[in-house]
């Protein structure tokens, strides 16, 4: 049915593959635009390290890039943090890619899967918590009990802090998935609109424009919606990967 | 009432979430731009802040949406 706003965010087969125990090994529409995004950042920053002393344009950019998430992880977490600059890096670029390649007429949002974001988000939170336990041990569980507190207010704020953390990853996860699935939900439903003015002729025809502009602001929203959560993920990386090194916070 | 009348309410109720989504954004830049006005040589330092709040705000509205959604689609 092509008037059916959800339509865009089926999961399609283009080359079937076996079933490795519980894993469906087929490539999937989705599959193709995560590996479009993936080699699109590998193109754009292969062409932009080109290492010379003087940076053209597009090496100027990646230097931006690089200094841009630099400074969000050191003023973020602190500057002992850095060894993480890859895993935010590639989370940024990811997503930004996923959800900017997504506005393209007839692309798949890959973002706008949940089995997708909460994949993300589930590994950011699952490291936080496996290196703060390495690196300080079972002090880590601190997090959930802050120092300076009156002894009874201990058997309030840690239920409370305990659930916070427990709701992290399905709150990274649902954010990206709904703020991307809101949009393109939103774009589809205001084009039938206009196609069903269109369609109903004479005076409404003519009406047609005040949508089309509308759908157009739209867009340029839901690009700075793209750009925005790319960078809201990556930054609550960092808050999140700020425990690993400040546990008595 | 009918099983189908029922659900569609329910999705309508649970998209009212977004009311205290849109009032908490509102705030988050409603308050930003009061400091930013009294102080604008501390405003660029407080943007991260800003959009944090604003992200962490948006995320409860867009719960009831995605609630919304299952409710419909589900």
């Amino acid at each position: 049915m092509a008037a059916d706003p959800m339509h865009q965010f089926e999961i399609k087969p283009i080359i079937e593959g076996p079933q490795l125990g519980p894993f469906d090994t087929t490539f999937t529409n989705s599959s193709l635009w995560m590996f479009v995004a993936v080699f699109g950042i590998i193109i754009l920053f292969g062409l932009a390290t080109s290492r010379k002393l003087i940076p053209g344009r597009l090496q100027s950019f990646g230097e931006i890039c690089y200094e841009f998430i630099m400074d969000m992880i050191k003023d973020t977490t602190g500057p002992e943090a850095v060894k993480y600059f890859p895993l935010v890096f590639a989370l940024f670029f990811f997503i930004l890619f996923a959800n900017l390649l997504g506005m393209n007429p007839w692309a798949f949002t890959t973002t706008s899967h949940l089995a997708v974001t909460a994949a993300l988000s589930f590994f950011v939170v699952g490291l936080v918590f496996i290196m703060g336990i390495a690196k300080n041990g079972l002090k880590f569980f601190k997090i959930f009990a802050p120092s300076g507190l009156p002894f009874i207010m201990y058997f309030l704020i840690v239920p409370i802090e305990i659930i916070s953390f427990i709701a992290r990853p399905v709150a990274l996860s649902v954010r990206l998935f709904a703020n991307m699935m809101a949009g393109h939900v939103m774009l589809k439903v205001f084009a039938i609109f206009i196609a069903f003015l269109v369609g109903s002729g004479g005076i409404f025809a003519g009406a047609a424009i005040v949508p089309i502009i509308g759908t157009t602001a739209i867009v340029a929203l839901e690009f700075l919606v793209a750009a925005l959560q790319a960078f809201v993920f990556a930054i609550l990386t960092c808050v999140y990967l700020n425990d690993v090194y400040h546990v008595d916070h | 009432m009918e099983a189908e009348a029922a659900r569609y309410i329910g999705a309508g109720l649970a998209s009212m979430a977004l009311i205290g989504a849109g009032i908490g954004i509102g705030t988050v830049f409603g308050s930003y731009l009061q400091g930013a006005l009294r102080n604008p040589s501390a405003a660029a330092g407080q943007r991260t802040n800003l959009l944090l709040g604003f992200a962490l705000c948006e995320a409860t509205g867009l719960f009831g949406f995605v609630m919304s959604f299952i409710i419909l689609f589900g």
